[in-house]
């Protein structure tokens, strides 16, 4: 028999695991359908709306609107009802991005004005299990909305459309003649 | 009809239904050998599949727990997601993107061609190319692969037509749309190439070869073979004179049989076959099963790998078409003149949006990444696959202290690169950029190698029974009636995609066993 070498300190940077990545791909049914209101409820108005403006600050694409960053936070209503530990990790992230924004700015998070700003409150704690829980669940959940493709230019399933043989596959021209 | 056979029968047990298992059944079927092949995954079809990748990834995926360490990056962004393959019929040929290439004359004598390079456990293989060609002449056959056999190539992409106009303006000579086990025209019963993309999440159309229907049903229509999903072996036992006998196995609910073999083929991948040969041990072969050498899941290797993005003015759609559209083969020569021993292949690779996300360079947030995906439709993207280094210390073991739902140790993969690997990496990421700038690229990304596609080396190929597991048939030095089947059994890598050489392994692996057992020395 073998035995292991003991791993390095690895506690804070579970950042994506496989775990994560599986039961956030697993829940993804789920996801899409999550009730905005249901989560706005379970984790409050203000913790909900803090979540979202920190996606958005994650994640920026100004062409994103602000509904599908709120989408992207909703599975947190079904998730948090159910697991009390992440429902503390969440609200307590969020009142400790709120307590550096006070001690900084006097404001709460939201409602600092500068995307600057609020990403050098973030910056100061993206080793927290906060941060990287949140930006770990996010990569998942904003960019697999079929609505986020269609912005970004991505068109998604194409068998039932017969694959692209006869749609553009090899429709671009221009490399030739750079 | 597929076959049914009783637990008391002696068949031969393959454990694995991938490139190596699910190829070798099929012949040692077609020769009217009984075979069974147990299959950790659940059977999926085609009508399965669906062109969406996390919904994919989380159906055919192995996740089983694994852990890691070592100093390579996806210890740390995935520490439990080492490698990125299939549990389901089919193995990682459902996944696969399709490149079939053959390894190089050179590439067998690594030891003689590189020499003594320090900290690598370079070895020759015990087989030549020559040896090889006319078994890798009739997996080309087999699968379809496109450039070979007269079949045509496939037309190349978006994607393709960037790396190809760039590699054309660096000066690279030999690059085309690839050898790929794709249909470029109906062939085998299976139609042509839809362009659909989503290689990787299962092929819609049956275009790319994948043993889950070409090797399984042609095999289960002899009547000799039958495929049980659902079976998770969890240990081979064997008698008092030191031969295999048969395979424990497991259901998802934990019932427990054991299939009687009069030989056993170990076909699970280079974490799961090592894992299973080490959870064999017995007061025989204390140290596991076959393990004589102490070489049981050492030297493992995972290919160097990376990928370039590209971001133009002008929009590519990389996702659309075949995710490997083509390839650039002008590095995958020996010149140690670059800083490193060895070559490399570069082809063109596609996420989607959900993968580009998680992968890109995961763990990054902020407007710098985003920037990076709002310019995803003028995207183009290419993997950079080459040979790595065998190192003793790369290696599976079995855990001191966490097990799986069968009470049965997990996994722990350590890796770290070879100082050769990084300098090639580094090679590679400057090439695979100035192609990309050769055709007015905007602005290039690096991305990290992504858990590994290509699992390789852990129960080796010797001349020595000292230096390896197996011998030049993927039989085990140790124990006569016990096979390696897999990219396990690799010595060394190579810079090519290794599925072609498994199945090349597995077609002469099964003349041999067919041979062997005929003559009764089996």
């Amino acid at each position: 028999m073998d035995t292991l070498q003991k791993p390095k300190r690895r506690r804070f940077i579970r950042i994506a695991s496989a775990g994560a990545l599986a039961a956030s791909a697993g829940g993804l049914p789920a996801l899409l359908g999550s009730s905005v209101a249901h989560a706005q409820q379970v984790l409050g108005d203000d913790t909900f709306a803090t979540l979202t403006k920190i996606a958005r600050d994650i994640y920026p694409h100004d062409r994103v609107e602000n509904d599908l960053y709120r989408k992207a936070v909703a599975p947190y209503g079904d998730a948090a009802k159910q697991d009390a530990a992440l429902k503390t990790l969440l609200t307590e992230g969020v009142a400790a991005v709120d307590a550096a924004a006070k001690q900084k700015y006097r404001k709460r998070y939201v409602e600092v004005v500068d995307e600057k700003d609020r990403v050098a409150i973030l910056k100061a704690m993206d080793k927290s299990p906060f941060f990287l829980k949140v930006r770990g669940d996010l990569v998942v959940s904003l960019y697999n909305q079929p609505a986020v493709w269609a912005k970004l230019g991505y068109q998604g399933p194409s068998a039932e459309f017969g694959g692209y043989i006869k749609r553009g596959f090899n429709d671009q021209t221009w490399m030739d003649s750079v | 009809m597929a076959a049914k056979f009783d637990l008391n029968k002696e068949v031969v047990v393959i454990i694995g239904s991938g490139a190596g298992g699910g190829t070798l059944g099929n012949e040692l079927a077609q020769k009217g050998i009984d075979v069974v092949i147990l299959e950790a995954g659940k059977r999926h079809e085609i009508s399965d599949f669906a062109n969406d990748e996390w919904p994919m990834f989380s159906k055919i995926s192995w996740l089983d727990k694994r852990t890691t360490s070592g100093t390579w990056r996806v210890s740390r962004d995935f520490p439990n997601l080492p490698a990125w393959i299939v549990k389901a019929v089919g193995g990682s040929t459902v996944h696969w993107a399709g490149a079939s290439l053959r390894l190089q004359a050179h590439e067998f004598k690594a030891r003689t061609t590189y020499g003594a390079v320090k900290g690598a456990n370079l070895l020759d293989w015990p087989i030549t190319l020559q040896e090889l060609e006319p078994y890798y002449a009739r997996a080309e056959d087999k699968m379809g692969v496109t450039g070979t056999h007269g079949i045509p190539r496939l037309p190349g992409n978006n994607n393709y037509k960037v790396l190809a106009a760039g590699a054309k303006k660096v000066g690279y000579k030999s690059f085309h749309s690839g050898n790929m086990a794709i249909n470029s025209q109906p062939r085998d019963g299976r139609a042509s190439c839809q362009q659909i993309g989503f290689c990787f999440q299962g092929c819609k159309s049956g275009a790319k070869w994948s043993t889950l229907y070409t090797e399984i049903p042609k095999g289960e229509k002899t009547g000799r073979l039958e495929v049980r999903p659902d079976a998770q072996a969890l240990k081979i036992e064997h008698d008092k004179s030191g031969r295999v006998t048969g395979v424990m196995y497991a259901d998802s609910k934990g019932n427990r049989s054991l299939q009687k073999a009069r030989v056993v083929c170990v076909a699970g991948n280079s974490i799961e076959s090592p894992r299973l040969l080490l959870n064999s041990s017995s007061t025989m072969f204390p140290n596991g099963l076959a393990n004589s050498s102490g070489q049981v899941g050492n030297n493992y290797m995972r290919h160097m790998t990376g990928s370039v993005y590209g971001i133009f003015e002008k929009p590519v759609h990389m996702f659309r078409g075949t995710t490997m559209a083509g390839i650039v083969m002008d590095e995958a020569r020996f010149d140690t003149k670059r800083g490193f021993v060895g070559g490399y292949e570069m082809e063109t690779l596609s996420l989607g949006v959900p993968f580009t996300a998680a992968f890109l360079d995961p763990g990054s947030w902020g407007r710098e990444f985003s920037s990076a995906m709002d310019a995803y439709d003028s995207m183009a993207g290419m993997w950079l696959v080459g040979e790595d280094m065998p190192q003793e210390n790369n290696r599976v073991t079995l855990h001191a202290t966490e097990k799986d739902a069968f009470g049965l140790p997990i996994p722990n993969v350590a890796f770290s690169d070879h100082g050769n690997d990084v300098a090639m990496r580094n090679h590679a990421f400057k090439q695979g950029k100035a192609i990309y700038d050769a055709v007015g690229a905007k602005r290039t990304v690096f991305t990290p190698p992504y858990p590994s596609t290509h699992n390789l080396g852990t129960n080796r190929m010797s001349a020595k029974a000292k230096d390896g597991v197996v011998n030049k048939w993927g039989q085990t030095h140790d124990v006569k009636n016990l096979f390696v089947s897999d990219g396990s059994q690799f010595t060394t890598g190579g810079a090519e995609n290794p599925t072609l050489t498994i199945v090349t392994l597995a077609i002469r692996q099964a003349e041999y066993i067919a041979k062997s057992m005929s003559e009764r020395t089996l």
